[in-house]
């Protein structure tokens, strides 16, 4: 059962590869990302170290993860953080609703979180008559403009500055139109601030949760982070259960890698570490903390050693920055909100292949992923998987959807394509027909596609193994 | 680093399916490239296939059946050069993982430490010195997006070129940018595919160059053909046909 809508692929691919000003914005933005993290990860040798340790955190964690998500919330009770357990995006919701109600809470005020994005929170929230306010600035842009994030780390990125000002302009009562910069910018923390002053409770994501110390860290830019968790009396904090590491120590090398891989710094503004609601005799903070822990088919992932490298993400969205793919069509047209390459692995494991399994066809396999993936997840190696699944008769097989695109003509062909490229003679003999046949062709199927855009290839009049045949070679 | 044969004697050359199929020139080429270098080549006649395709289309007991029959072929404690940075990719780092758990492992892993790609070999086990024949000429290179990242010889195709006193070599602005083709993705996602070629045809442009030279022939079909479609003035070749006609004069099937 697919938990979001499935995705028109196709359709959304058209729509974007038209629109000239959402790519120009887009390529301009990730040729800067890239640039930033090649800047700041110059020492080849040390990265790759970095990442190689990266990985082994990563398998570390996962490879214990039932233990490690057992002593997070020892750790955190004991700290005064109040843990929540939700199995499905309803149950998460609702449990954030639920804590909002216990304090009779109507305003919400957010830091950046993808599993609120992915749990849709903001509507559910406001069709309970809660009023959810996105405070990165990023989120907050695409907040007013009604559209979900376009990039993991900014979500914003499709917009230019112009588009900005347009949007805060019709969307922010009594905000004057302007181009500036820094005026931009102070419209958005005007309306910030009072948010932040009258806000019940605050919202958060959580980039790593320490086991051992039961210890929240989250990293930004823009002190929203630090306003949310520290402002409002009420603090949740939102997790996919796949970002525990086990111990303190792991944070510095996870941080130094998730940070220069997603915006090319050595460190974020803010580093906060959350550890307890405040204290009797402590000034600030809040008083009452909460942790929601999703797993919303995380679980099921988990259960696959292969496709259990999908959960080492740590969201830094290097991937996309990187992906000629994403590059081309942008966020959105990947329908889900985690788009590029690790979209293209982690949504038909969420949603089902029937849904999203389209997905993983979207990718030349030219592994740009794979060689800048700060953990090191296979990306290339999971997108086949997932096409081998699409297509398996395997009834073991674990991904929802298994088999969704077998057809005979697809299976006949590799089958033959198999026969043909194992008993050489028939090989020999129908290249030998299609050598013949040449230009002849029907252009249909495969080749229709092709010849859309390039002219058909043309089979040699005499192949390799007829021309070595003049040389001298051993044939063996 | 990679280790090499030293004064390597006899290869076996592994001409790829579509080397064989639309560039047999290029195929040629290489073998008459290593044996002008006194190499000894073996060429099994019954090799098709690495078996890529159908492994990343989602088919892994064909491409296993297909992978099979090549290591077969291939017995001998010999090199086995290939004109193909994705072709060697495959062979070299995704047969062990494409039999993982297989009883003959170790067999497997040790066939794929003997595959090289065809620059790298010519660089750095025969050290091959090449005098140009050829007039004046301007070129840029393409990498595969496997030659770079799997293989990682894009270093020893481009000094090849540069070896050649009367070529020069413009580089790409974008080389590490894939062209598009990605096999069946050229296919399944067209639209996308001749977005990434439209991008690689106008970098190609932007050189100067008069011929576009790579090392694989998946890129070199992409690429060239979608350059014809547009009725563009610079040609496609894969870098052994190109080096031989250089050095010798002559086309190697002449």
């Amino acid at each position: 059962m697919a938990i979001h809508q499935p995705v028109d692929f196709e359709n959304n691919v058209s729509r974007a590869l038209k629109d000239t000003q959402l790519i120009r914005n887009i390529q301009s933005a990730m040729d800067t990302l890239v640039l930033k993290r090649k800047t700041v990860f110059s020492d080849a040798a040390e990265i790759e170290k970095l990442r190689a340790l990266g990985n082994s955190i990563k398998t570390n964690a996962l490879g214990k993860l039932p233990e490690l998500l057992q002593q997070l919330e020892e750790k955190c009770t004991a700290n005064g953080i109040q843990v929540h357990w939700a199995e499905t995006i309803p149950e998460a919701n609702q449990l954030v609703l639920d804590i909002m109600k216990s304090h009779g809470a109507t305003r919400l005020v957010k830091g950046k979180s993808m599993v609120s994005e992915e749990m849709e929170l903001n509507a559910y929230l406001q069709a309970h008559g809660i009023e959810a306010l996105e405070t990165d600035l990023g989120e907050f842009i695409i907040q007013l403009n009604n559209e979900t994030p376009a990039h993991i780390i900014v979500p914003a990125i499709h917009k230019n500055r112009d588009q900005i000002s347009k949007i805060f302009h019709d969307n922010i009562p009594d905000a004057p139109y302007t181009e500036n910069v820094d005026e931009l910018n102070a419209i958005a923390r005007q309306t910030l601030r009072k948010k932040f002053e009258k806000a019940d409770v605050g919202l958060s994501g959580v980039n790593f949760a320490v086991a051992e110390t039961g210890t929240l860290c989250l990293v930004e830019n823009e002190g929203n982070g630090r306003m949310c968790t520290t402002a409002p009396p009420v603090h949740i904090a939102l997790m996919g259960l796949e970002k525990v590491i086990e111990k303190l120590e792991e944070l510095p090398p996870m941080l130094r890698l998730l940070i220069g891989s997603a915006t090319g710094q050595l460190i974020t503004t803010y580093v906060n570490m959350i550890t307890s609601p405040r204290k009797p005799g402590e000034k600030d903070g809040p008083k009452e903390v909460h942790l929601v822990i999703l797993d919303n088919g995380r679980s099921k992932i988990y259960a696959d050693p292969q496709r259990r490298q999908t959960l080492y993400c740590i969201r830094c969205g290097t991937c996309l920055s990187h992906c000629p793919v994403y590059n081309r069509i942008g966020g959105h047209a990947y329908g889900y909100i985690y788009p590029g390459p690790i979209g293209k692995i982690l949504n038909p494991q969420v949603e089902g292949l029937e849904a999203a399994g389209v997905l993983a066809t979207a990718s030349s396999l030219c592994n740009a992923c794979e060689e800048v993936c700060p953990v090191r997840i296979p990306i290339p190696e999971l997108i086949r998987r997932i096409r081998n699944e699409s297509y398996s008769n395997d009834p073991d097989s674990a991904v929802a959807g298994h088999g969704y695109k077998r057809n005979w003509i697809e299976s006949l062909t590799w089958k033959m394509w198999a026969v043909a490229n194992t008993y050489p003679l028939l090989n020999a003999i129908g290249l030998r027909i299609l050598g013949f046949l040449g230009a002849k062709l029907p252009k249909v199927g495969p080749l229709k596609h092709w010849t859309r855009y390039r002219k058909a290839p043309e089979f040699a009049p005499r192949s390799l193994h007829e021309l070595v045949k003049q040389i001298g070679v051993d044939h063996e | 680093m990679r280790t090499y044969p030293e004064n390597p004697q006899k290869v076996y050359f592994f001409g790829t399916c579509l080397v064989n199929m639309f560039y047999p020139e290029a195929g040629l080429a290489g073998i008459k490239l290593l044996q002008q270098h006194g190499v000894q080549v073996i060429f099994p006649s019954q090799q098709t296939c690495c078996g890529q395709p159908a492994y990343n289309s989602g088919f892994p007991d064909e491409a296993r059946r297909v992978a099979r029959k090549q290591m077969d072929l291939f017995y001998k404690d010999c090199p086995i050069v290939v004109p193909s940075g994705s072709c060697a990719g495959m062979m070299r780092h995704h047969y062990p993982k494409l039999f993982a758990g297989d009883p003959r492992l170790d067999e497997i892993r040790s066939f794929s430490e003997r595959i090289y790609e065809l620059s790298e070999f010519l660089v750095h086990a025969l050290g091959i010195k090449l005098e140009d024949q050829g007039p004046p000429l301007k070129v840029t290179w393409h990498s595969s997006c496997h030659a770079l990242r799997e293989m990682a010889v894009t270093q020893d195709s481009k000094a090849l070129i540069r070896q050649l006193q009367n070529v020069e070599l413009v580089e790409l602005q974008d080389e590490v940018d894939c062209c598009g083709f990605g096999g069946t993705f050229a296919v399944k996602q067209p639209a996308i595919s001749a977005v990434m070629v439209k991008d690689k045809i106008a970098d190609i442009e932007q050189t100067g160059a008069a011929r576009l030279i790579t090392g694989d022939c998946g890129c070199l079909m992409n690429i060239s053909g979608a350059m014809q479609y547009q009725n563009k003035s610079i040609r496609g070749q894969h870098l052994a046909e190109f080096i031989w006609e250089r050095i010798n004069g002559n086309s190697p099937t002449g």
